[in-house]
Parts: structure tokens; C-alpha cells; sequence
């Protein structure tokens, strides 16, 4: 205790973990919904939900480790659809068998992350800029490859399985839950476990916490965000193949917002920009808050451009109260 | 900017007491500051200085007690109200806008305005220039920030302060990153203050600059007041007293038989532009060699040479008898050599993170299965394990190393390097920012590890403590090794000094 008044010139904290204010938001708006509307609890509603929070959600857990380490990533929508595009390349354009597809799609995703992670770690580009120029750079090849025109999954008539098969459903029948929900929570689990319980998720921490230092620890920091970035293009790859399956056809023209989207996400769940501080159950639970509130602001007739205007203001609400939590409020 | 005469008192704080969360930080503590004195706040980290130094400035409100400036009883709700009464403060951090001129930072929120809102320029830079012409100080007003020395950048703060009219000037730790040159001429700016009736609290852990520069020494301990005694006539072993609470002996290392030691370190020729020419040297197991020399002589480049933290031009490096390239951290670390940063908080530590990982930060991978997945039940035991034997004080292995004192922090660095079997530790500036009773703690873990048999670098600019410390010592001058000298009572201050003065055209002729 005697070091305490060191300590102490740090201003006062509230004790809350931004994930417990994310989770309780999420709980008061699932609350407010179901009383406002009765169509809000239905099954087949909370079931598009968590349809709706798949696409984003999956992405989000991808940006939110690079988030960690201090890094962004910008490329990651139009990398979906670039990924999305491949696939219908080596299935519809090249007739191979659908795992190729599959594997092809994050494949590519891991590529382009490669290259990302290579620019921004062994070339020093800021990672606001490499991946600002991965985003073009990629929604064009997406137009290119594609001719223009959206590649549609005919000649594979389990694609649409994908996500809109329900291998739960199968198994149970009463709960016909979509693949893509369950690859989302799947994902989840997994990334959030390799973010606690691994060296990469450990270096993904420390790197942001204080990335000089963790490079005179002896750690290759390099070859670690280079690994980051190409884990983050990877589940950008099963992103691709999730809007894809649902859209049956890889659509070369959409892409552009979804980074924006899934960014929103990582911050709402409380993952700091600033690097080294965040959490995949967090992302998680950021991205059901975006998808909860436009699906019952659509329930109530809310039109949709305030819809839009809502979710911005949740973003900066949720940046404010977790500054606030922290003590760095203004005043 | 008279001295108030008939307030020489200008500053009286009466039994200030201040809270935080859990941490009583301030227990009625007294203070006060003279027209045209120099005012030294001492005390370990931790005892309370800064956040009594942040109540007068109006960063705190204290909880109780109160403050009265020239006479009258003050209210400081923010740092804005302190400044319009005259309190002036240089934090230890300097908070400058690189991208600006010094003018402009001077006058940063009250520029002169021409019609239009438009800065007025010549009159920014023309009262800035006066202020220096105040100060005695030659600086050019329009040179941007960004290019100075910290020993520059400083005068600019202080210009900064001055201009606001302070009667009050707090400096906290002015000197901790300026060389013997630069610390003098920032003494002779502080008389001249002096002589204007400015009053000075000087924050400092350096026990010869208070003797220079101050006319009263109050100390603290533990967030309470201890004693306030006259600089000129009380012997620093009584103030150290009164700091630590307790005498501390000096020591003189005895100095091993290391003839027979095997060679753990051999650098030969090692060069980079003109910050190293040619430095060679040899280090034995359970050698302690020290590294003087002024500041940018480049003792730290030679060490971050060594390590492969910056690129060098030639030179070759032999640990164990074993040619071994080093091109990065990463291939010195394998080669057994860690490098502990003067500045921690930038280069050794994250500070957001807990004591566990920051021990197993270097070695993370030994302690993880084929999936990378880590084994926290083993670092935890491990982390205790340096926490007793290095005694860490901290409340637990979980405790985030940003709320630890700078002589633990220091020692879950050393952790960090002794998990990851180092056996050749260079310290850079060990005991920077950490208190008296603290530095002995660690000079005693350098001396345990140099009796394993551990080789140690030890770069420090603080002679006495070099003198303490070193087995032997190597001196240094612009980018040169200009000498070695042996460590502990046979060699003198005055010995190393020379050497560290020791231009190349005399190196050469003594050659």
C-alpha cells in the first residue's frame, strides 16, 4: 500500500466491465423491444435476429483482434466479397467440388491478409492507409474477376446450405437454428479462446499494450501481426462464404460499409482503438446490440433512414460510457 | 514581477489532506514557500509530493486543510485558478505540441489578435523573446519544438510559465533527463528567478542538486509530513534518514577474483556513423562492469547495438567463445542477453497488462503446447516465484504493472529476462525514477546475480552509483571508449570525469 498514492493520481473508476454494460444494454433493449411489440419475442424473429447478426458479427470477430493490437483494418467488407467472388469462381466459372470453394474462399481471405499484414508490419504503412488501399484495390478485382455481374451458385446446389442449412435443426428439430448463427458462435468461441488462452492472443494484448517493448522481449513482433492480419483476412474468407450461401450468388458490387459495420460492432463491445484492451464476447454481444435495435426499431416502423441515425448515436453513447467508466471524460 | 515584500511568505498550505479510493494520500500535511526561494519537496515515490504539488497547482482539491496564497486564503477548483494567481507548474512529462514553434507554444490560447481573428506573429515571437531575454536564456522563438533538446524544451516550459506572471513555480524532477552542462545552466536560470523574488518548489531525488540549489528541504514519507530543515546546514545522511525513515549505509562492492572467470561476453569493433567508433570490450561471468560517461557519449547505443535493437555498421560480438550474429532482439535473446530499457514504461514493460505476463512476456512460447495455447497455471506459480524471491512488492500476480512503484516495476523486468535464461544482463540507468530505499534493494539484486555468476552491464549516469556498483569501469566520450578503470574505493569521481572529457585529439595522443 505504500506505492498507493502513485497509484491514486489516476482518476476514480467504476468498476464495470464495458462487457457487463454491453451485455445489460443488450438486455434493456431485448426488454424494451418485447414490450412494445409482441412480434419482437417470436421465435422466427429472434431467429432473424441472429441471421442478421451472422454476417457482421463473424467480421467483427475478425477486426477485432487486429483492433487489439492497435491496428484497423478497412479491407475487410470488400474482402468479404472478394473472398465471396472467388468462390464463385472455382465453383460456377471453374466447376470444381464445393469444398474447393470453400477452402479457395479463405484461402484467398488468409492471402490478402498476408499482404495486408505484410504492408502494414514489414513496410510500416499505417494500417489506416494499407488497408485503405486493400479496400479499393480488392472491391475492384471483385468487379473484375466477376466481369461485373454477380456469379450465382447454380451449378452447386448445396451451396445455399451453407449458412441457410440448419445442421442443428437437423438434430433437434425444434430449434432450427441456421448454420450460419451456429459458424458465427462457433467462431466465436474459438477466436475468444485463442485470444485468452494462446501466445497469439497474448502477443495480440501485449502488441497493443506496448508494441516496442514486446520487440525487445525478443518477440519477432512482425511475423506475429503479419499472423494477425492473415487470421482476420481468414474469417473474412467465412464471412464471404456465409452472405454468399444466403444470397446463393457472390454480388460483386456489395462489400463497401460492411467494415464500418463490424468496426461499430468491436467498439460498442467495448474493444478499445486505441489497442490492447477488448474482447471477442464483447464483438459479440456489439454486434446482436446493432442487429436487436434495427430489427425493433423496423418492428415499431421506425423508417429506416432513422434507423441509420439510431445506430449512430448508440456508437458514440457506447465510446462515451466507456470512457466515462474509465474516468477519461472530459470535465 | 517585484517581490511582494510584505508577503515574503507567499505560499502556506495548513494540514492538507486528501483521499482517494481506498488510499489515504495526503495526511495533514503543511507546507510553505517563500518570495525568492527555492523550496526542495523531497520523499520517496509514492510518499506524497506530486499529489501535494497537484493541489496547489488546482489539478486536486484537497479534502481538508487549506491554502493561502500571499497572505490570502485561496480557492483552487482547477489549474486555470492557480495560474491566475500566479502558481506555475513543470511537469516531470513535458507537454509540448512538437508540430509548433516555441512561440507559439508559449502563447498557445492567448496569441495576440490582429483584425479577423488573425494571429498576430510578430508580436507572438517579440514577447517570446523577451521572456528568454528575461531568463537570460539565447532561444529562437520561431524554431519549432520538435528539434530541441529536452534540456530546451524545458526552458520553453519554464518561458511558458513566466509568462503567466508566476510568483510560484513548481519544477517536479527538472533535471531527471539533462546532462551536468544543461542542469547547470538551468541553475543559473533558477537564481535569476530568485533574485526576481520568484519562489521555487523543486522537486528532486538527486541529493547533490538540492545541496546546490536550495534553501530549504521538506521531506515526506508515506503521504505525511516529516520535517522541513535548512539545505546548507543539514548533512544529507540525516535528510535520507527522514526519507527512508531509517540510515542506509554507503557500501563499496567488494570486488570478486575474476581472473579465472570465464569470458561471457566479448564485443569487438563495433561501429555505427558516428555515434560508435570502434568499441571493444570484454565481460567475465559474475562481472559487474560499468558504463560512464555524459550524456550521449553512447553508452545506451552500444548497448542497443549489442542487442540488436538498432543496426550497426561493423563489429562482431562473441558470447561464450561463440561467434553469434545479431541482427534483432529476438537473435540476442537466444544468444542469452536481455536489455533492460532506462525507460521502462516505453521499452520494457506493458504497462496495461499483469505482472504474470509481463514476467513470461520474452519467454511466452516455452510455456505453450503445440496449439500455442499457454499454460497459465505454470506462469502463475512461476510469477509468484520471482515475486518472493525478488521480493515484487504487489498485491498479486495479477496486479497491473502500471500500479506498481518504479523499483518493482524494475524488478518484473529483471524477472522477465532471468525466466528466459539470460545470462549476460545490461542494465540501462537501473534505478532512474526509483527512490532511495528502492535503489539499494536493487543494487543488492545486481550484486546476487553477479555471485550466480550472471555478467552485467550497468550504464548509469549517476557516478556514485557506478562507483558502487561496478567490478570495473569503462568510460566513455562521443561514441569512444576512452578508458577502464578499476571499480569500487580505488577509483575516484574526478578519475572518471576525465576520461569521460577525454576529446578524440587527446584520446589519440594518449594512444
Amino acid at each position: 500500500m505504500t506505492d498507493a498514492p502513485a497509484s491514486a493520481a489516476a482518476p476514480r473508476r467504476i468498476a464495470v466491465p464495458q462487457k457487463l454494460l454491453a451485455f445489460a444494454s443488450l438486455i434493456v433493449l431485448l426488454v424494451f423491444f418485447s414490450v412494445a411489440s409482441p412480434n419482437f419475442l417470436q421465435t422466427s424473429n429472434i431467429l432473424a435476429i441472429l441471421q442478421a447478426t451472422a454476417v457482421n458479427g463473424v467480421l467483427a470477430i475478425g477486426v477485432t483482434m487486429i483492433i487489439i493490437t492497435g491496428g484497423i483494418d478497412l479491407s475487410i467488407g470488400t474482402l468479404m466479397t472478394f473472398c465471396a467472388v472467388t468462390a464463385g469462381v472455382i465453383l460456377t466459372f471453374w466447376g470444381l467440388p464445393l469444398p474447393l470453394g470453400v477452402l479457395g474462399a479463405i484461402g484467398m481471405g488468409a492471402f490478402c491478409g498476408l499482404v495486408s499484414g505484410t504492408l502494414v508490419s514489414r513496410m510500416n504503412i499505417p494500417p489506416f492507409i494499407a488497408t485503405l488501399g486493400m479496400m479499393l484495390i480488392l472491391k475492384g478485382l471483385s468487379l473484375v474477376v466477376s466481369g461485373t455481374k454477380p456469379i450465382y451458385f447454380n451449378d452447386t446446389p448445396s451451396y445455399p446450405e451453407i449458412a441457410q442449412g440448419s445442421l442443428i435443426g437437423d438434430l433437434i428439430p425444434a430449434v432450427p437454428v441456421p448454420n450460419a448463427v451456429l459458424i458465427l458462435f462457433l467462431l466465436a468461441a474459438l477466436m475468444g479462446w485463442v485470444l485468452n488462452r494462446t501466445v497469439l492472443g497474448r502477443y495480440c494484448f501485449a502488441i497493443g499494450s506496448n508494441e516496442e517493448a514486446v520487440r525487445l522481449s525478443g518477440v519477432d513482433t512482425r511475423w506475429w501481426k503479419t499472423a494477425i492480419y492473415v487470421l482476420g483476412g481468414a474469417i473474412c474468407g467465412v464471412a464471404g462464404l456465409i452472405i454468399s450461401s444466403r444470397l446463393n450468388s457472390a454480388q460483386p458490387a456489395l462489400g463497401l460499409g460492411y467494415e464500418l459495420d463490424a468496426i461499430a460492432a468491436v467498439v460498442i463491445g467495448g474493444t478499445s482503438l486505441a489497442g490492447g484492451r477488448g474482447s471477442i464476447l464483447g464483438t459479440v454481444i456489439g454486434a446482436l446490440i446493432m442487429a436487436v435495435l434495427l430489427n425493433g426499431l423496423r418492428i415499431l416502423s421506425v423508417a429506416q433512414e432513422w434507423q441509420t441515425v439510431v445506430t449512430g448515436l448508440i456508437i458514440i453513447a457506447a465510446v462515451y460510457l466507456d470512457m466515462f467508466r474509465r474516468g477519461k471524460a472530459a470535465g | 514581477m517585484t517581490a511582494p515584500l510584505a508577503h515574503p511568505e507567499i505560499v502556506r498550505m495548513e494540514a492538507i489532506d486528501k483521499r482517494f479510493p481506498g488510499v489515504h494520500a495526503l495526511r495533514s500535511v503543511s507546507f510553505d514557500l517563500r518570495a525568492g526561494e527555492v523550496h526542495a519537496l523531497m520523499g520517496e515515490n509514492g510518499a506524497g509530493k506530486s499529489t501535494l504539488m497537484k493541489c496547489l497547482s488546482g489539478v486536486y482539491t484537497p479534502d481538508g486543510g487549506r491554502i493561502l496564497v500571499a497572505g490570502q486564503e485561496a480557492s483552487l477548483p482547477n489549474p486555470k485558478a492557480a495560474q491566475d494567481l500566479g502558481i506555475g507548474i513543470i511537469h516531470q512529462e513535458l507537454a509540448l505540441m512538437k508540430d509548433l514553434t516555441v512561440a507559439q507554444n508559449i502563447w498557445i490560447g492567448r496569441e495576440p489578435r490582429q483584425s479577423f481573428g488573425r494571429v498576430d506573429e510578430g508580436k507572438l515571437n517579440a514577447d517570446a523573446a523577451a521572456l528568454f531575454a528575461q531568463m537570460n536564456v539565447s532561444m529562437n522563438p520561431t524554431a519549432p519544438v520538435e528539434g530541441l533538446t529536452i534540456a530546451r524544451q524545458q526552458m520553453v516550459e519554464i518561458a511558458k510559465a513566466l509568462s503567466h506572471r508566476s510568483r510560484v513555480l513548481i519544477m517536479d524532477e527538472p533535471t531527471a533527463a539533462l546532462n551536468d552542462a544543461e542542469i547547470a545552466e538551468l541553475f543559473a536560470i533558477i537564481r535569476g528567478l530568485k533574485a526576481e523574488g520568484v519562489g521555487i518548489v523543486y522537486i528532486s531525488h538527486k541529493m547533490d542538486e538540492i545541496r546546490r540549489i536550495s534553501d530549504r528541504v521538506t521531506v515526506m514519507r508515506d503521504g505525511g509530513y516529516v520535517g522541513t530543515v535548512e539545505a546548507a546546514t543539514t548533512p544529507i545522511e540525516t535528510i535520507i534518514a527522514m526519507m527512508v525513515g531509517r540510515a542506509l549505509t554507503d557500501e563499496t562492492p567488494e570486488i570478486p577474483d575474476l581472473e579465472h572467470a570465464e569470458t561471457a561476453l566479448e564485443v569487438r569493433g563495433i561501429r555505427r556513423g558516428k555515434e560508435l567508433r570502434d568499441v571493444s570490450f570484454s565481460l567475465r561471468k559474475g562481472e559487474i562492469l560499468g558504463f560512464a560517461g555524459l550524456m550521449g557519449a553512447g553508452r545506451t547505443e552500444v548497448a542497443r547495438a549489442i542487442f540488436g535493437a538498432d543496426p550497426r555498421d561493423a563489429g562482431e560480438i562473441i558470447v561464450h567463445g561463440r561467434h553469434v550474429k545479431i541482427a534483432s532482439p529476438g537473435d540476442a535473446v537466444r544468444a542469452g542477453i536481455g536489455y533492460l530499457s532506462e525507460d521502462r514504461k516505453h521499452f520494457g514493460l506493458a504497462l496495461g497488462m499483469d505482472v504474470r505476463a509481463n514476467v513470461a512476456m520474452a519467454s511466452l512460447t516455452r510455456y505453450a503446447d503445440r496449439l500455442g495455447r499457454i499454460d497459465e497455471g505454470k506462469l502463475g506459480e512461476i510469477a509468484k516465484d520471482y515475486i518472493a524471491t525478488l521480493r515484487i512488492r504487489t498485491p498479486s500476480d495479477r496486479q497491473e504493472v502500471r500500479l506498481l512503484s518504479g523499483g518493482n516495476q524494475q524488478k518484473v523486468v529483471i524477472a522477465k529476462w532471468l525466466l528466459r535464461d539470460c545470462d549476460i544482463l545490461i542494465f540501462d540507468e537501473p534505478t532512474r525514477g526509483i527512490d532511495v530505499g528502492a535503489k539499494a534493494e536493487i543494487y543488492r539484486l545486481l550484486q546476487d546475480l553477479a555471485a550466480q555468476g550472471k555478467a552485467i552491464i550497468v550504464i548509469s549516469s549517476e557516478l556514485p552509483e557506478v562507483l558502487r556498483l561496478s567490478h570495473r569501469i569503462a568510460v566513455m566520450c562521443e561514441g569512444r571508449l576512452t578508458g577502464f578503470l578499476p571499480g569500487g574505493a580505488a577509483t575516484t569521481q574526478e578519475e572518471i570525469m576525465h576520461l569521460a572529457t577525454l576529446r578524440p585529439t587527446l584520446a589519440e595522443a594518449h594512444a
